[in-house]
């Protein structure tokens, strides 16, 4: 064991539920470092799931290795469950128990001293916003205070992994960007997060690395800049052109494709405005390059030299969307 | 801020174990009411009807009480144990998932199950115990308990509490949520009809294919073992029922069975 074990190792991970004849993880091979936001993404059915499940003791794997902080989680999953912490999509919350109740068993589920829970459970539903409501019942909490909640008691015992799954899917945007926050910030106090959404911008902004998973595999695995740069002439510069005649566009057409470090020139919208009040005469076109942003100034000055003028121009960066649909495909599962 | 880790396993099992039924005993006291009401109408309406009414009409034998209140003590027994632990578990595996949390707690998950039918069995205790104060309210002048085999009764009392919590787990985790409704007419009206509450099982012979049906219930060796421990002698004699060897075996196998079934049940519902 290296002396500073990785705070997940997965290898060569192979799942086959029973009664299956394909595997729902097939071979996922990568490691998540002490301190890091990972983000695991994938398409529904993908193995995302299964994949966290082994991790959480749920799912047993049928071949390869998957160990949290060193330990490994088929063998010795008592240990693992001391050291992680899971926050599910939907509710679990024990409806039975009081919202200040529900932390304080969970800690002592976790044998932390009962003085020591009273003291992190009212710590915890202060820092988490829910200081006012904490002797509510779970039922009259909104989605948004709910996964709060779940939250703070997944830091109840102090886990070294934490387990998110889409924490802020059907969430406002206010519990949104406050969930954000908190999550950057138990990050920055050393806890290491796994982290499954379907909402792109979320990754992008939270997590270190993304894996993306379809089928049962891992696909990529890097960090969100470079896994942009895994589409072709993803980076591009968009304008949008008033010609002075409607046949001039041709002209621009060839004055763009002359441009040096121009890879490719397309027409988008040919014929039909991007607004409804805009004028006849408006013609947009997408220009690929490995470095867009130094065409801003050549691009400009061949529309003019072509005699039309520039209406709009922009600099347009691939989204981790794109990559996700590049990679995974339009296909509907 | 980080807490000490507890390596001794025994301790951190023995301490979730606790927590769990700290737990289950906190949610109960809180609904006691509600618990005890629930444990009660049915029985109370039973020894209502079939001890004092129909007697007082001629349609029941006067001492029809005395072999009654054991088969209606074992039947509310096995029945709060059952659902002490059925319907939670199968809305809890089903789709609550709330259970999530103490699957996730640092002990073997048998343990859990264990925990389930350790409180389920409380459960079916407390509703069995409480129906003797109030048979002996409803019956009056009728109530007729012999009080020279006690520990028989307790004995009796834990063993078919424990025999309907193992019944309960095994339900529980077999059935589906959209079978709930199935569960009840299926499972639970023949184990209330062929359990020889409201019979003797010895006065049975004369329908001996009916007798022997009743040996596949649990219930008939908690209602009968319930009835030598508290049917007084008549004239002397004490009343005849079922070995007790065979009672205690057979509640005694109902509970290993059903546990180490409904615990690999219960594993295969969790991990998969």
């Amino acid at each position: 064991m290296p002396n500073d074990p990785a705070a997940i190792e997965v290898r060569d991970l192979v799942k086959r539920y029973a009664k299956s004849n394909v595997n729902a993880v097939d071979g996922v091979t990568f490691s998540v470092r002490p301190g890091e936001i990972f983000g695991l993404l994938g398409p529904n059915g993908a193995g995302k799931t299964t994949t966290i499940g082994v991790l959480i003791t749920s799912v047993l794997p049928t071949s390869g290795s998957a160990a949290i902080m060193g330990l490994d989680v088929a063998r010795d999953p008592i240990a693992i469950k001391q050291r992680i912490a899971v926050v599910p999509q939907q509710s679990n919350l024990d409806r039975s128990l009081r919202v200040r109740e529900i932390l304080t068993f969970h800690a002592a589920y976790h044998g932390v001293p009962h003085r020591e829970r009273e003291q992190r459970a009212d710590a915890l539903l202060d820092e988490l916003g829910l200081g006012d409501r904490k002797n509510d019942r779970v039922a009259r909490y909104s989605g948004g205070m709910s996964q709060r909640l779940m939250i703070a008691r997944a830091l109840m015992h102090a886990p070294d992994v934490l387990f998110l799954d889409e924490p802020t899917n059907n969430l406002d945007p206010q519990s949104r960007l406050f969930l954000w926050d908190r999550i950057r910030a138990l990050n920055a106090q050393g806890l290491t997060i796994l982290l499954t959404t379907h909402d792109m911008s979320e990754a992008d902004q939270l997590c270190g690395r993304i894996a993306i998973m379809d089928k049962g595999r891992i696909l990529v695995n890097d960090t969100s800049a470079e896994l942009k740069k895994l589409i072709p002439g993803g980076n591009a510069v968009e304008l949008r052109v008033s010609l002075p005649a409607p046949d001039a566009g041709a002209l621009v057409l060839q004055s763009l494709r002359g441009l040096a470090g121009v890879n490719k020139v397309d027409e988008l919208d040919a014929g039909a405005p991007a607004e409804p009040d805009d004028e006849i005469g408006v013609v947009a076109y997408r220009l690929y390059a490995e470095k867009a942003p130094a065409l801003v100034g050549p691009a400009t000055e061949a529309v003019l030299r072509a005699g039309a003028q520039v209406r709009d121009l922009h600099v347009k960066q691939p989204s981790l969307e794109d990559v996700f649909i590049y990679l995974t495909g339009r296909h509907l599962r | 801020m980080t807490p000490a880790r507890h390596t001794n396993r025994l301790w951190l099992a023995a301490n979730d174990f606790g927590a769990t039924l700290r737990r289950d005993l906190v949610v109960t006291r809180r609904e006691l009411p509600q618990f005890l009401v629930q444990a009660l109408i049915q029985p109370m309406f039973f020894l209502l009807i079939f001890c004092k009414i129909l007697p007082s009409i001629g349609l029941a034998a006067g001492n029809f009480a005395a072999l009654l209140l054991p088969g209606i003590v074992g039947l509310t027994e096995l029945m709060a144990a059952i659902q002490g632990i059925t319907l939670p578990l199968v809305l809890d595996l089903g789709y609550a998932r709330e259970i999530d949390d103490r699957l996730l707690a640092p002990m073997p998950v048998w343990l859990v199950a264990a925990e389930k039918v350790l409180f389920a069995a409380l459960r079916g205790m407390v509703a069995g115990s409480v129906i003797f104060p109030a048979a002996w309210w409803v019956l009056g002048s009728r109530y007729a308990v012999r009080g020279d085999r006690i520990g028989v009764l307790i004995g009796m009392i834990v063993l078919a509490a424990f025999a309907g919590s193992g019944i309960g787990l095994v339900i529980g985790t077999v059935v589906k949520p959209e079978q709930i409704s199935l569960m009840f007419s299926v499972i639970l009206t023949p184990l209330l009809f062929t359990g020889c509450t409201y019979y003797p099982w010895g006065a049975l012979s004369g329908i001996r294919w009916f007798q022997v049906i009743t040996l596949f219930n649990p219930l008939t060796y908690a209602a009968e073992g319930l009835r030598y421990a508290m049917v007084p002698p008549i004239h002397g004699h004490a009343m005849p029922t079922l070995p007790m060897p065979w009672v205690l075996l057979a509640l005694a196998a109902t509970l290993v069975l059903c546990f180490t079934f409904g615990a690999r049940t219960f594993r295969s519902r969790v991990v998969s």
